[in-house]
C-alpha cells in the first residue's frame, strides 16, 4: 500500500513496496501519458518531477516515496497544454511519433524549474533523453523557444 | 482518476469513431484544428451523414474526416495525406481531422483503400494519386448535390473552403449541407486531379494534426490500451536463436501478486514452443513473475557475429557472385591502371529500437478474434489474427493504433499472434502483451551485416576509369519473402546501385553516377539471424560503399570530392543539383580550415545529399558541428515534415555510425537495452540545415532516403579531419586518430 500526491490529488494504492513508480503511475492511477523504454534510466521517456525536479521513474521503488512528495506527471504539467515548454513544442510541431515526448517535455520542464536560462553545456549535460524519430534538434530550439515564453 | 484512460471495446469504437455509426470506423487519429464557435448551430437532432465516398465524411457542421490508410509512425505522412485530400476537395483546412478504417472493412469493401501497408517511404508516393482522385471525385458529387438542389448545371458552380457558389446567381451552401445528398448521387466516372499550379494545400508548410495530444499525455499508444477486464503479459522468448522450450515451474510463481497464468507460446515462424509468458493483473507483476520463473531451454544455433566475419571476407573475393549492374571492360580498366585503389568496409547488425516496444492487445472469442495494435501493415496484422486465431478473417479485426515509432520493425507480425494465443487461453478477457526492452532488442529483424569491397583503377590523370564494387552478406528477401528473388539474385541488396530501364518496381532505386567500366556484384552470405526492413534498408550500406570510395577515389586521384563525382553525374542534373546545393550553402572549398564531407545518393525515388562539418580533437574526439542537407522529393506535400524527417534521419543514421551494433554469442544477442544499444543523445546532435528543393514532374519518398547519407558524409569529413579512413561501424569504441 503506499499513498502518493500525484497532480495535486493524493490517491492511495495497493501495491508491493518495489513496483517502480512508472508502473504504479500507469497501472494503478492509471496515467498513461508516463511511457515505458528501458526500465533502466537510460532513455527518459518515463521522465516524471519529483518536487519540480526530473526522475526517471522506471527506477524508482514506490516504497522509497514518503507520501510528502508533490509527484508530477504530464498530465499535471499544466491544466490546457500552457506550460511555456508545451507552447514551444506545439508553436515547433516537435513530435514525430511522440512516444518519447512526455518525457522529453517533463525533462526539459524539469531542467528549466532548477535552470531557467540553460546554456547549451547544462542542455547537453541535463537532457539525456534518447529520441529515436530524431527530433533532437527541434528539441534544443524548442528549450531556447521555451525559455523566452517563461 | 479522472483522465484515466479505460475504456470498454464498445466505448473505444463510440468515443474514438467519428464515423462508427456509419460504416463500424473507428480510431480517429487528430482533431480539427480550427476554434470551436461558442454558437454553432445545433445539428443533435439530425441523423449523421453517410460517408461522401471511402475517403471523406463530412458532419453538418462541415467537419471533413479523411480516412487514412496508411499508418503514422512519426513520419508525418497522416498529415500529408490529409492534405492531399483536402487540397482535391477543397475545404476548410481548420476543419480537417483524421480516420483509419480498419483493415477488416477494408477486407468487407473489397480493398476500397487498397494497401495499408506503410513502408519504403511509400507513405503519400504511392497512393497519391487514387487518394487525390477519391477527394476529386467526393468534391464532384459535393458540387452536382448543390447544383441539383439548386436546379443549375453543375459546371456553373464553384467550391471553395468547403462553400459552393453558383457564379450566377450567387447562392452558397456548404459541403455540410450537401453532403448527405452527395452520398446518394453515383460516383462521377472520371476525375481530374488538380495541376501542381492550382495546389493550395498541398506544399504548405502545415503543422501536424496530431501534435496537440502528443504534448499533454493523451495520445494512445498501443502500449497504453485499456480495457474492461484487461489483463497484462509479459514475455520470454528463447534467447538463443532456433531454441526451443524446454521446461518452466509454473508452481514456483504461481502465487506471486497478481498472477493469473503461466503459459507457454508457439513460435509463430517455427515448430514447437519458443517462449513463456506470464499473464497477470498488471504488466508489471507478470513481468516481476516472469523474471522470476525458472526455465529451461533446449537446442538453438551457436552462432558468432565474430566468426560469421569469415564468411563475409570469403565472400568478398568469391569466384560466384551475383551481378546487380555494370557495363564495359572492367577487367581491362583495371589491367590499364595508373593507380588502383582498394577498400574494404565492414556493417554490423543493427536494431530497430523503436521507443514504443513491440504490443498487442488481443481479445478472443469462441466466434471473433480483435486486435488492438499499432502496426504498419493493419492488412498482414489482419491475417496474422486470422492464422492465429484460427477463425476465418471475416470474423477478425485489427483496430490500428498510432506508432510509438516503426522504422520497419512493426511490419513483421511476430508479437500479434503471439497476442492472440495469449488471448486463446483466456477466452473473452483481452490480454495487452507488452515485450520488455530486453526482449525488443533480443527479438529483433535486424539490418543485416554485410561488408563491401571496392576497387577503382584510375588513369594517369586521375580519372576513374573502373569501379567493381562486391557486396558480400545478407539478403532479407532470402529470409523473408524468398518468393521476390529472381533466379536466386535479391535485386533489393542493389539498392541505390541498380541499372535504369530494367524492373519498374526497382526504379526508384537507381545509381545516378555514370561509370563507363564497372561492376557492382553480391555474394549471399546469409548467418541464421532474421533480417529485416530497417529505416533505409539496403541503400544504407551501399551508400557508405558507394560513397566513401568516391571520397578515397577523389584524394587518391588528387582531385576535388565535389568535382569528382560531378564529373560522373552528368546524366543526372537532379543529383548533381542537390549536391551543389549542400556544397554551396555549406562553404565547401572554402579555406576557412573546416573539415568537411560530401555525400549523394539517389533511392525511394528522390535525391539527397549532404555535407557534414566535424571537428576531432587531438584525443581523437568526435564532434559533429553542423550538417547541411538537400532533398529533392519531385513534390514537396509538406515542408516543414520534410524538414523533420530530413534532421531525424541524421540521428537514426548516424546512432548507427556512433553505437549502432548488434552482436551474437553462442547465438545470443549480446546489446539487450540501451545502456549496450546506445542512440544519439542531444550533446552529440548537429545542427542540420535542410534544403528542400521540389524539381516537380515526380513524387520522391521523404522518410528514408536521407538516412543513407548521414554516415558518409561523416566519415567523409574525419578522413578530411584526421586523414584517417574509418571502415569499421560503428565507431564507437574506435579513437579517430588511431583509425
Amino acid at each position: 500500500m503506499a499513498t502518493l500526491k500525484i497532480n495535486g490529488e493524493t490517491v492511495t494504492v495497493e501495491v508491493e513496496d518495489d513496483t517502480p513508480l512508472l508502473w504504479v503511475i500507469r497501472e494503478q492511477v492509471g496515467l498513461t501519458g508516463t511511457k515505458y523504454g528501458c526500465g533502466i534510466a537510460q532513455c527518459g521517456t518515463c521522465t516524471i518531477h519529483i518536487n519540480g525536479s526530473p526522475v526517471r521513474s522506471c527506477v524508482y521503488p514506490v516504497g522509497a516515496l514518503t507520501g510528502d512528495e508533490e509527484i508530477t506527471t504530464i498530465e499535471g504539467l499544466s491544466e490546457d497544454a500552457s506550460h511555456p515548454v508545451q507552447q514551444a513544442w506545439a508553436e515547433l510541431d516537435i513530435p514525430q511519433c511522440g512516444y518519447c515526448q512526455p518525457g522529453m517535455i517533463m525533462a526539459v520542464s524539469g531542467m528549466l524549474n532548477d535552470t531557467p536560462n540553460p546554456t547549451d553545456e547544462d542542455i547537453d549535460a541535463q537532457i539525456t533523453n534518447i529520441c529515436r524519430c530524431g527530433t533532437l534538434a527541434r528539441v534544443r530550439k524548442g528549450i531556447k523557444l521555451a525559455v523566452e515564453k517563461s | 482518476m479522472a483522465d484515466t484512460i479505460h475504456l470498454s471495446r464498445r466505448n473505444f469504437i463510440v468515443a474514438t469513431g467519428a464515423t462508427g455509426l456509419t460504416i463500424g470506423i473507428l480510431s480517429a487519429c487528430s482533431q480539427p484544428t480550427g476554434d470551436t464557435e461558442a454558437d454553432a448551430p445545433d445539428y443533435s437532432d439530425l441523423p449523421p451523414n453517410p460517408e461522401v465516398n471511402a475517403w471523406v465524411h463530412i458532419d453538418h457542421d462541415d467537419t471533413v474526416t479523411v480516412r487514412i490508410a496508411r499508418s503514422e509512425m512519426g513520419q508525418g505522412t497522416l498529415t500529408g495525406l490529409a492534405q492531399l485530400v483536402a487540397d482535391e476537395l477543397d475545404c476548410d483546412w481548420d476543419k480537417v481531422t483524421t480516420e483509419y478504417p480498419t483493415p477488416g472493412e477494408n477486407l468487407a469493401r473489397e480493398r476500397v483503400w487498397r494497401d495499408f501497408s506503410t513502408g519504403g517511404s511509400q507513405g503519400i508516393r504511392g497512393s497519391q494519386d487514387y487518394v487525390r482522385e477519391g477527394a476529386a471525385a467526393a468534391k464532384a458529387m459535393l458540387i452536382e448535390a448543390a447544383a441539383n438542389e439548386w436546379g443549375v448545371p453543375a459546371s456553373e458552380c464553384t467550391s471553395e473552403n468547403s462553400i459552393i457558389t453558383h457564379g450566377p446567381s450567387g447562392q452558397t451552401t456548404t459541403y455540410g449541407k450537401v453532403a448527405n445528398a452527395a452520398a446518394q448521387l453515383a460516383p462521377p466516372l472520371e476525375v481530374t486531379v488538380k495541376d501542381p499550379s492550382e495546389w493550395k494545400i498541398i506544399g504548405q508548410p502545415k503543422p501536424r494534426l496530431d501534435t496537440a495530444e502528443k504534448l499533454t499525455g493523451k495520445q494512445v499508444y498501443g502500449a497504453d490500451i485499456q480495457l474492461d477486464g484487461m489483463l497484462s503479459a509479459s514475455i520470454k522468448q528463447a534467447p538463443k536463436i532456433g531454441a526451443t522450450l524446454a521446461s518452466f515451474d509454473a508452481a514456483a510463481v504461481e502465487g506471486m501478486p497478481g498472477v493469473q497464468k503461466v503459459v507457454s507460446v508457439r513460435n509463430p515462424f517455427g515448430e514447437g514452443n519458443n517462449a513463456v509468458a506470464v499473464i497477470a493483473d498488471t504488466w508489471w507483476q507478470a513481468h516481476k513473475a516472469l523474471q522470476a520463473l525458472p526455465v529451461e531451454w533446449q537446442g538453438g544455433v551457436d552462432f558468432s557475429t565474430a566468426e560469421f566475419e569469415a564468411e563475409l571476407d570469403d565472400g568478398l573475393t568469391a569466384e560466384e557472385a551475383f551481378v546487380g549492374n555494370g557495363g564495359g571492360d572492367v577487367a581491362g580498366a583495371f589491367a590499364n591502371a595508373a593507380q588502383v585503389v582498394e577498400a574494404t568496409y565492414n556493417m554490423p547488425f543493427q536494431n530497430h529500437a523503436c521507443m514504443e516496444p513491440m504490443n498487442t492487445t488481443a481479445l478472443y472469442t469462441e466466434d471473433r478474434c480483435e486486435i488492438w495494435c499499432p502496426t504498419q501493415n493493419g492488412e498482414a496484422a489482419l491475417a496474422a489474427v486470422s492464422e492465429a486465431s484460427g477463425l476465418p478473417i471475416e470474423q477478425c479485426e485489427v483496430y490500428k493504433i498510432h506508432l510509438g515509432g516503426g522504422f520497419g520493425r512493426r511490419g513483421a507480425p511476430d508479437y500479434v499472434q503471439q497476442a492472440v494465443m495469449l488471448a486463446m487461453e483466456m477466452p473473452g478477457t483481452p490480454i495487452k502483451l507488452l515485450w520488455s526492452r530486453e526482449e525488443d532488442m533480443i527479438h529483433g529483424f535486424f539490418h543485416p551485416t554485410t561488408k563491401g569491397r571496392v576497387r577503382g583503377a584510375l588513369d594517369a590523370d586521375g580519372n576513374l576509369t573502373g569501379l567493381h564494387l562486391r557486396i558480400s552478406g545478407q539478403s532479407i528477401l532470402a529470409a523473408l519473402i524468398p518468393q521476390a528473388l529472381q533466379d536466386g539474385v535479391d535485386y533489393a541488396t542493389f539498392q541505390g546501385l541498380l541499372p535504369s530501364g530494367v524492373d519498374p518496381r526497382l526504379e526508384d532505386q537507381t545509381l545516378k553516377y555514370s561509370f563507363d567500366n564497372f561492376l557492382v556484384d553480391h555474394a549471399m552470405r546469409n548467418p541464421p539471424v532474421r533480417p529485416g526492413f530497417w529505416r533505409g534498408v539496403n541503400l544504407n550500406q551501399n551508400a557508405i560503399y558507394l560513397e566513401c570510395f568516391m571520397d578515397e577515389l577523389a584524394y587518391a586521384a588528387g582531385r576535388d570530392p565535389l568535382e569528382f563525382r560531378l564529373a560522373h553525374l552528368q546524366d543526372s542534373p537532379e543529383a548533381a543539383a542537390v549536391l551543389q546545393a549542400v556544397a554551396d550553402r555549406s562553404g565547401w572549398g572554402s579555406d576557412d580550415g573546416k573539415a568537411r564531407g560530401l555525400c549523394v545518393m539517389y533511392g525511394f525515388g528522390a535525391y539527397v545529399a549532404a555535407c557534414a562539418e566535424v571537428t576531432v580533437s587531438d584525443a581523437g574526439e568526435l564532434k559533429i558541428d553542423r550538417i547541411v542537407a538537400a532533398t529533392d522529393p519531385g513534390h514537396a506535400v509538406n515542408p516543414q515534415q520534410i524538414e523533420a524527417q530530413v534532421e531525424g534521419s541524421f540521428v537514426y543514421g548516424l546512432s548507427a555510425m556512433l553505437y549502432g551494433e548488434i552482436t551474437f554469442e553462442g547465438g545470443e544477442v549480446q546489446e539487450q537495452n540501451f545502456d549496450t544499444f546506445n542512440s544519439m543523445r542531444i550533446a552529440a546532435m548537429p545542427e542540420v540545415e535542410t534544403i528542400i528543393m521540389p524539381s516537380g514532374g515526380f513524387w520522391g519518398g521523404v522518410g528514408e532516403p536521407t538516412i543513407a547519407v548521414a554516415a558518409p558524409a561523416v566519415l567523409n569529413a574525419i578522413y578530411s579531419a584526421t586523414g584517417k579512413r574509418v571502415r569499421n561501424l560503428p565507431i564507437k569504441d574506435q579513437n579517430l586518430r588511431d583509425a
